[in-house]
């Protein structure tokens, strides 16, 4: 029972919160908007590779920011989604980005409400196992069908055609990667952005929070923390589906890599290196991650060698992340002037 | 009838290797709750110390030389434990859980590429010490002597750590320290030397696994990221932090996976991941574990 007084405070609050967050969008999104004009061909390829992966990352954190859940499986829900539009490619002859997008959010609820009712009974450890086992089950049967998913060799997935057909992918392929669907997957991350804000500041959200902080406290007040975290499970699958779907016709190709659980591990290391307990966390490492893996893939074949030292140094020293550092350095130089 | 034989062989040859791998998985997480991703490569790196030091160092040398030279890699794993569990996993125990999983996943990417840095992308092989053990013929088939070989170090290397853990004073220090730390550690108990002496044992016993798979097999860059998701199935199956839970789900997965190969080959792997996740339903804490 809040009385009014107290409601209105929050409310301001609220307020306040959205409009320091629009400060910060407003420009930023801008600026998304105009890069493909600004920066040559090949970076703004790569920074869709980066907002592509960022949706899957603020999936990703829905579990482990806000529920307290840390899955190594999600390389299984991006990979449905990219082999949905693979298979819908190879036995529908489909080549609309939005019906492969749909098709991605049905396969990939589907599966992640099959996986997410085994999974939401367990915690910590086991469920990170559990998840880990399951997604290799799905790599294993994408591995050994090859000829469904044609093994090894993976599918090829053409360039779609984007808005019903009004933009086709005829011409050079480059340009269209960088402008027409660098834009596309633009628009599909703002909205994802903006659902998920809109979730994690609902009343549901709020008590995902209050799970992952005190679980007995949350049951106590009336919490069914199975169905929420089923929930937060299925929201969280979906949106990694769907940037499987949209890295498939950027990538042309999907191969079962992205399933194996060596990928959810490079989900997990983005969402920790931006920082996992803020809401911009996943994005900012997720484009920084694609940045810092092609450099270092390019720099030195020990591109393995120097991840890791990274994650372990970032784990050992800033375990807050990018976004959080910046947070309190920020705060600090307030304090300061 | 051999066949059958021969399958119940290669069951226990896979049941061998993955007891000594998920042993040493199982045996850390009993004593230190820390479930260690980079374990395989522990294993990998056991392989690879042993047949850098068969094929390459002592190639050529008499059998029974080469066969003392086998352990090598073991050691060289246990040293590499010694030297990991102050350094880099002692600043964690205090933390929450996804911490100690991501900096062993960062240890897990280091390790793999540390093993392209030494010993190159190329496979490492020590099939000298396999092939002087020649075969014998089970039936009307030809089967190889050296995989006897291994499953007798698995099985005396179970009795062996039974005899530790049950019948030592330092196996009541380790069930001590396992069942309550702080309790452990009020009584006396020096946990930090309790740690690094299980981390060092499990080091020993996943790079073993390595040692005397190696001459069969070869040894090659992933082979410790495939093995420790097979060892996760095997705890998970048996029961973290148990022993015998260990021993019981690698017997499990090994004539599962014997059985795989044979009968269907597509889904060999699917069935051994959905048996996990049928016995985490039926039983949370496996078959042996204490929920």
């Amino acid at each position: 029972m809040s009385t009014p007084a107290v409601t209105a405070s929050a409310n301001a609050r609220e307020a306040g919160s959205v409009r320091t967050v629009l400060r910060w969008a407003v420009p930023v999104a801008v600026l998304l908007l105009v890069v493909p004009w600004i920066v040559p061909p090949y970076t703004a390829i790569l920074l869709t590779y980066g907002l592509v992966m960022a949706i899957g990352a603020l999936g990703f954190n829905l579990l482990l920011g806000y529920t307290g859940l840390l899955s190594f499986g999600h390389s299984a829900y991006f990979g449905v989604g990219a082999y949905v539009v693979a298979l819908m490619v190879k036995y529908l002859g489909v080549g609309s980005m939005e019906l492969f997008l749909f098709g991605a959010i049905i396969g990939s609820v589907i599966v992640t409400a099959v996986f997410g009712w085994v999974c939401v009974r367990y915690t910590r450890i086991f469920f990170s196992i559990l998840t880990l086992a399951l997604s290799q089950v799905l790599w294993s049967l994408a591995f050994k069908f090859f000829w469904v998913t044609g093994g090894t060799d993976g599918l090829r997935v053409p360039t779609p055609s984007l808005l019903v057909g009004l933009v086709t992918g005829q011409g050079d392929k480059t340009d269209f990667m960088s402008h027409a669907y660098y834009h596309y997957v633009l628009v599909v991350f703002f909205a994802a952005v903006a659902l998920m804000w809109v979730i994690v500041n609902s009343p549901f959200g709020k008590a995902l929070q209050a799970i992952r902080d005190n679980e007995t406290r949350a049951e106590f007040v009336g919490v069914q923390i199975w169905r929420y975290r089923f929930v937060a499970f299925l929201v969280s699958g979906v949106f990694t589906g769907l940037a499987g779907a949209l890295w498939v016709p950027l990538n042309g190709l999907t191969t079962p890599d992205i399933i194996h659980w060596s990928f959810s591990g490079e989900i997990v290391f983005m969402t920790v290196l931006g920082g996992f307990r803020s809401f911009a966390g996943p994005i900012v490492g997720a484009v920084v991650f694609n940045y810092l893996k092609t450099y270092a893939v390019g720099y030195t074949v020990y591109w393995q060698l120097l991840l890791g030292a990274v994650l372990v140094a970032l784990v050992l020293s800033l375990p807050t992340g990018i976004v959080g550092t910046a947070g309190r350095l920020a705060a600090r130089w307030k304090k300061v002037s | 009838m051999d066949v059958l034989v021969i399958h119940l062989v290669n069951a226990l040859l896979y049941a061998s290797v993955l007891f000594l791998i998920a042993g040493g998985l199982s045996l850390i997480y009993g004593v230190m709750r820390i479930v260690n991703m980079a374990h395989g490569n522990l294993y990998a790196f056991g392989a690879y110390v042993t047949a850098w030091a068969i094929g390459s160092v002592a190639g050529g040398a008499p059998t029974v030389l080469l066969l003392v030279l086998l352990p090598v890699g073991a050691l060289a794993a246990a040293v590499l434990g010694a030297v990991l569990e102050p350094t880099l996993l002692r600043p964690f125990y205090r933390r929450a859980e996804e911490y100690q999983l991501l900096v062993t996943f960062g240890l897990l990417m280091i390790l793999e590429d540390l093993l392209r840095f030494i010993w190159g992308p190329y496979p490492l092989s020590a099939s000298e010490v396999f092939e002087n053990f020649g075969s014998l013929t089970i039936g009307d088939s030809l089967y190889p002597t050296y995989n006897f070989l291994v499953i007798g170090v698995g099985i005396v290397a179970a009795i062996f750590l039974w005899g530790v853990i049950y019948k030592t004073r330092f196996g009541v220090v380790l069930r001590a320290t396992s069942q309550n730390m702080r309790m452990a550690s009020a009584l006396g108990v020096n946990v930090n030397r309790v740690y690094i002496q299980a981390f060092t044992l499990g080091c020993f016993m996943a790079g073993l696994g390595g040692a005397i798979i190696v001459p069969g097999q070869s040894a090659v860059l992933g082979m410790g990221i495939d093995a420790v998701v097979l060892a996760f199935i095997v705890v998970v199956v048996g029961g973290l932090g148990s022993l015998e839970g260990a021993l019981v789900g690698a017997l499990i997965v090994g004539v599962v996976r014997e059985a795989g190969i044979t009968w269907f080959p597509e889904i060999e792997l699917a069935v051994l991941y959905l048996i996990a996740a049928i016995v985490l339903l039926v039983r949370p804490a496996g078959l042996f574990g204490r929920p």
